[in-house]
């Protein structure tokens, strides 16, 4: 067929959601054996959120090759470097293969002691011993989890079921939240419930790919693979626009960039918008904004995430500026957290909510707060953004011509708005990692919404995901601080008490008090509240802002700080006891993509040495602690009181000294999962948790582990499973996915979902609008559903109205960052990623083709910024901020072009760590860490 | 001392004797016994020259192989380890007897350490004897150092081994190339297998690229499928007298050409036409 054709039967094909794709016979999922005695099975690449599936062949227990899948939808056989070498990834000299533990000479835990090789079981001892003191001096908020977006979706399961039904503790936080917690608040506070409406088709179906802040040709390379073939389709209809603060690889393929100033974007969303109400109002779909939309506002002096006033570090102040464990010079940014004067820049677009230049704004802490406004106040919170004003301050590039620059945002908004054009908005880290990421997810729905450009195949704004699992594991399970499988919330008592009797614990049993984030895990082990800290699947001391200060109250204070990981790194190095993970093929496990694409693997091979994988960890520490140990009452240090649910766990057949490892795993529920050897998928392949392995590994008892004896991964699947189903959020069974090429949820009756909310495509949209007498759209996340209302200045009438179904249009202006570039600290720093490596670097820095071909993280600088600083290109410079500095070499002529008076600088390198340099500023809504500016002063080293 | 540990020895006599002959021209190498490689005076053709070198013949005259070059290189600043405070090796190596390489003089690979196009140029400025002529990286208008001018060799992509003729979206020699867009640039062409993807295929600008290497040393195969060739070796040629109609530069590509009388001369034209046509035809 013609390759028209061929797009409509995908999309056809999507739009039916036929269960799984037609496979061709060669490239079956079961295991074929090939000519050369090789295994292959399909599996999920270990890197980004796109998602490609791949396959790997073993033979004699070794992975020995990779393929890219030719048979999964995302990737069609193909890959980007960092999946071509995945058959490497887990074989690096230097795995880890044995737990170690700081000790002194006579064998005893000490903290300043080098690191011995120890057994399961002393591994294990002394987590439970740490564990134990923390819960004495602290409770369950003194005990805390980086969790990951790398879990594998059982890991994530496990780690949550422990955490919060075992420990009650809701100190358990992914990296996600570094990632994409901006966007998940964002679908929040707009849907209410998470996650995109669209998926990769929308690329094959659009006219428009506008990329915000985000380098896709790097980041996402299949997807930017997909947008590169749309664009070669029809050169002259297809456009793309690559919106960044410095030019990238993206700019490449793009028909024009705009270069703007950091935290700008803010104000070019708005800009849209204010375009459309003002000057293109026959462009608004009024029609669909009366059946589906209201518009709403929120506080706007919600500062800027940073420690506030009081908290114990940053106590007493002293006369010179300095206070607590800060110096003068990081309290000069600290200090805006409780009030900032307001620049001339971001004073115009705070008038409308009562502000001016020159103002001093007093912040009160983040909030989701919002309500109900009319159009008329909405169109008012627009008016500062005439065409001069937003240039003026969008403009990033010093030396481009403004009349030059205001072209290009009249012909970007010419692309939104064009009748019958459809348009893809497509961002990731650029505008989650910023210190308002919450309102820029919310203000690009906005301008879709108004178009009538959302939830439609080919158009939609776009929030692509960086990590392989964020949605999967991280959001979809909710291994967060706040929240509980499927979207439940640890503080609404009716989540609780669903979660309570699903997981057969007795009401009263969770915390409802989820408020410890990363950074605020990392700050409460500062001031000596979090005594247990445990590393999964991520590197929080190479990865969060004012690292200096985390990994010196992990190696200086009272606290006990484990990681369990792959490969030694630096969250290793800053750890007292480090544990032997098992890598991702070496385990069964399930990730979660970009376009809510569940994947599926089996093991492939054994895990190295004695490591174990992630879930086993937990399942085994559950084994160490009782009812009694954990079920009795805490007083948080809020006040508020969790009860002591003992004699309810009584009631309900559980002893004293019943573990949590046989309320929470190996429960009758589980047991009914069996083992089976003899049929698919089991047959064939190992099972090292669930049936042991011939390593004979010493588990935490210091006997041999011989496995569970019950099919484990299939029962932490189903029971978590069990949340979404019937709640937007339906997963199909584990035997199914491990047929088919992932499936997009909610999978209703065997059939994926492409477009949510789209009554045509959506059965939980099509039931919803039904009811509402309509047949188009229907926005039914229950989230955050009946509001008050008033206006942009405040609540006027608090009576709440239903807004059941509605999706919300958020006025939010422009502000500045709390660091920007002054005298002293010149230059902007924004930092990000390389298409060579992946994260922090730990697999992709010990393949060796890639850490040749990028060996070290260099500063991407002006070549004029260079001369006039006197340095030559390649030159070794310090890039100190007020919170630290680190050396390394500039690079004028890198795959990163800024204009004067930036920088970049890629946090792949451990010997670069960055993040020493970078500010713990967040989104005060989202807790997301704002990445991409703070202010820097760049010297000869 | 057994047979086996007096093996080498009687090898190095053999070679002595056989080539004593050839060798004995060879008396200027400071009375050293190099007959064994008498033959390596000349270096391979695919020796890459540090930027500047005159042509290879020149160069051999001019290069006093006092390693001034290859030690600018290893100790400009920016070399040092951040780590060790040591410096990395250098890009240039002076050629030792096992080398495939005229002894002592200056070479460099890529694919071990390439040229990092410093702005400065350190080991041409260096260069006592002017084998390095830093004219041909001066800038003739602004008077300037200029590594643009450089033309160390040239690299080539072989298109079967290279990883994103596949469709893996790879480009690592792009992202490493110091002139990225011009000396290498992306061409894309759309993966018809898939039907939704593109290939993003490097491809090499003869005129720009200075043959530094970079693009060797990063890219991800085995064996690496784009490599530096010395441009006599790397190039063809056409030919001096076409010109491509439709491109108005192209003259400029044979603009040197001299007037000269044109006479073709092959097996068909080598016989007069008085001795061709009285040889007699057959029938």
């Amino acid at each position: 067929m013609n390759r028209r054709d061929f797009l409509k039967s995908s999309a056809a094909a999507a739009a039916a959601g036929a269960v799984g794709i037609s496979v061709p016979s060669e490239v079956e999922a079961a295991a074929a054996k090939g000519e050369e005695g090789w295994r292959w099975d399909k599996a999920a690449c270990r890197f980004c959120g796109t998602g490609c599936g791949i396959m790997l062949a073993t033979k004699n227990g070794r992975i020995v090759a990779v393929k890219g899948d030719p048979a999964a939808p995302v990737n069609r056989g193909l890959n980007c470097i960092k999946g071509y070498f995945t058959a490497k990834i887990m074989y690096g000299a230097d795995r880890l293969k044995t737990p170690l533990l700081r000790m002194n000479d006579k064998g005893e835990f000490d903290k300043k002691g080098k690191f011995k090789p120890v057994s399961w079981k002393r591994a294990f001892d002394e987590m439970e011993k740490h564990i134990r003191k923390a819960l004495k001096e602290s409770g369950p908020e003194g005990v805390a989890v980086f969790a990951s977006g790398q879990y594998t979706i059982m890991e994530g399961y496990a780690a949550q079921k422990m955490m919060k039904g075992g420990f009650r503790s809701n100190a358990i936080d992914p990296n996600a939240r570094h990632c994409m917690a901006s966007a998940v608040v964002g679908f929040y506070q707009t849907f209410g419930i998470d996650e995109p409406s669209g998926c990769y088709d929308d690329i094959e179906l659009t006219d428009t790919v506008i990329s915000w802040g985000s380098n896709m040709a790097e980041m996402h390379p299949i997807l930017w693979s997909r947008v590169s073939d749309r664009k070669l389709s029809d050169p002259e209809r297809v456009k793309v626009v690559n919106i960044t603060t410095y030019r990238t690889r993206s700019s490449d393929l793009a028909d024009f960039e705009i270069i703007f100033r950091p935290s700008t974007d803010l104000a070019l969303w708005n800009y849209i918008a204010h375009e459309i109400v003002f000057n293109h109002p026959e462009a608004i779909d009024w029609d669909f904004i009366k059946k589906h939309i209201i518009f709403c506002a929120g506080p706007v002096n919600i500062g800027y995430g940073m420690r506030r006033k009081g908290e114990k570090s940053i106590t007493p102040v002293r006369p010179d500026g300095s206070a607590g464990k800060y110096s003068a010079k990081e309290m000069e940014t600290i200090n805006k957290e409780m009030a900032k004067k307001l620049s001339d820049r971001e004073g115009p677009a705070l008038e409308p909510y009562g502000y001016k230049a020159g103002d001093v704004m007093k912040h009160n802490p983040g909030t989701l707060k919002h309500w109900e406004i009319s159009f008329e106040e909405y169109k008012k919170s627009l008016e500062p953004y005439t065409l001069d004003y937003t240039a003026k301050l969008v403009k990033g590039d010093p030396d481009e011509d403004l009349e030059a620059f205001k072209k290009k945002l009249k012909d970007l908004v010419a692309l939104y708005v064009e009748k019958d054009r459809k348009v893809v908005s497509f961002w990731t880290m650029g505008m989650n990692q910023h210190t308002r990421g919450t309102w820029d997810n919310t203000l690009s729905y906005n301008v879709h919404f108004m178009l009538n450009k959302q939830a439609k195949p080919g158009s939609g704004a776009f929030s692509l995901t960086g990590q392989p699992s964020a949605c999967g594991t991280a959001r979809e399970v909710g291994t967060f601080a706040h929240r509980l499988p499927a979207d439940l919330m640890v503080k609404n008592p009716k989540h609780r008490k669903i979660t309570e009797n699903k997981w057969q614990i007795p009401e009263g049993t969770l915390n409802p008090v989820g408020n410890q984030h990363i950074m605020k895990i990392h700050r409460d082990i500062e001031d000596g509240l979090v005594k247990f800290a445990w590393v999964n699947v991520c590197n929080p001391y190479q990865d969060s802002a004012s690292a200096r200060h985390w990994i010196k109250a992990a190696r200086e204070m009272d606290n006990f700080i484990v990681t369990s990981d792959g490969y030694p790194g630096i969250s290793a190095m800053v750890s007292d006891l480090v544990l032997p993970s098992a890598m991702i093929y070496e385990k069964w496990g399930a990730y979660g993509n970009a376009e809510r694409r569940t994947q599926h693997w089996r093991q492939q091979v054994l895990p190295v040495g004695e490591a174990m994988s992630d879930t086993w960890q937990w399942v085994e520490l559950s084994k160490r602690f009782t009812v009694k140990d954990l079920w009795g009452p805490y007083t948080l240090r809020n006040g508020k009181k969790l009860p002591d649910v003992r004699k309810a766990a009584e009631k309900m057949g559980y002893k004293p000294d019943t573990t949590m490892f046989e309320i929470l795993f190996a429960n009758d529920r589980a047991k009914k999962y069996k083992i089976d050897l003899e049929s698919f998928p089991q047959k064939g392949y190992d099972n090292s948790e669930c049936i042991g392995d011939s390593r004979n590994v010493k588990g935490s008892d210091g006997k041999v582990f011989k496995g569970y004896g019950f099919m484990l991964h299939q029962y932490l699947w189903e029971e978590y499973a069990w949340f979404g189903r019937g709640h937007g959020h339906d997963l199909a069974d584990f035997v199914t996915y491990h047929k088919v090429r992932g499936l997009k949820w909610p999978v209703v009756n065997g059939k994926e979902t492409p477009w949510r909310f789209n009554a045509k495509y959506d059965p939980y949209a099509a039931k919803h609008a039904k009811e509402d007498g309509n047949n188009d759209f229907a926005f039914y996340g229950p989230l955050a559903k009946a509001l008050p209302s008033g206006d942009l200045k405040g609540v006027k009438v608090k009576k709440k109205k239903s807004l059941k179904n509605k999706a919300k249009i958020f006025a939010r202006p422009y502000m500045d960052p709390p660091e920007s570039p002054d005298k002293e600290y010149d230059t902007w720093l924004c930092t990000g990623r390389v298409l060579e490596h992946w994260h922090s670097g730990t697999m992709t820095m010990r393949v060796p083709e890639l850490f040749r071909a990028v060996p070290e993280a260099l500063c991407y600088m002006n070549p004029k910024d260079a001369k006039a600083k006197g340095f030559k290109n390649g030159d070794l410079v310090w890039i100190e901020s007020r919170r630290g500095k680190v050396r390394a070499h500039i690079e004028t002529r890198g795959r990163n072009r800024p204009a004067r008076g930036l920088v970049f600088v890629p946090w792949f390198d451990e010997k670069v760590l960055i993040n020493k340099v970078c500010l713990d500023a967040t989104c005060p809504m989202s807790k997301q860490t704002d990445y991409k500016k703070c202010a820097v002063k760049i010297y000869k080293a | 001392m057994k047979e086996k540990d007096k093996k080498p020895q009687i090898s190095d006599r053999r070679r002595f004797f056989t080539d004593i002959a050839y060798s004995a021209g060879m008396g200027v190498m400071g009375g050293l016994l190099w007959a064994g490689y008498a033959d390596k005076a000349k270096s391979s053709t695919l020796t890459l020259r540090p930027p500047a070198a005159l042509t290879e013949e020149d160069f051999l005259r001019k290069c006093i192989k006092c390693g001034l070059c290859a030690e600018a290189c290893t100790t400009r600043p920016n070399n040092i380890d951040k780590e060790t405070g040591e410096f990395k090796p250098g890009t240039l190596i002076m050629a030792k007897a096992q080398d495939d390489v005229t002894i002592g003089t200056p070479y460099f690979i890529p694919r071990d350490v390439p040229c990092y196009m410093c702005d400065d140029i350190p080991c041409v400025t260096a260069c006592p004897s002017g084998a390095l002529d830093v004219d041909l990286v001066t800038n003739s208008e602004s008077g300037e150092l200029d590594f643009k001018m450089m033309d160390m060799g040239l690299a080539v992509v072989d298109p079967n081994s290279c990883i994103a003729f596949w469709g893996i979206q790879c480009d690592a020699c792009y992202r490493a190339c110091p002139l990225m867009d011009d000396a290498i640039k992306l061409v894309y062409g759309r993966n018809e297998r898939t039907g939704k993807h593109a290939f993003l295929k490097p491809e090499v600008n003869m005129d720009t690229c200075t043959g530094c290497g970079l693009c060797e040393k990063a890219c991800v195969t085995e064996k690496a499928a784009i490599f530096i060739l010395p441009r006599e070796i790397a190039l063809g040629k056409p030919g001096d007298h076409y010109v491509k109609g439709w491109d108005k530069k192209d003259q400029q590509r044979v603009g040197n050409r001299k007037e000269e009388e044109i006479i073709t001369h092959d097996e068909r034209s080598a016989k007069k036409p008085e001795d061709y046509l009285n040889s007699g035809v057959e029938y």
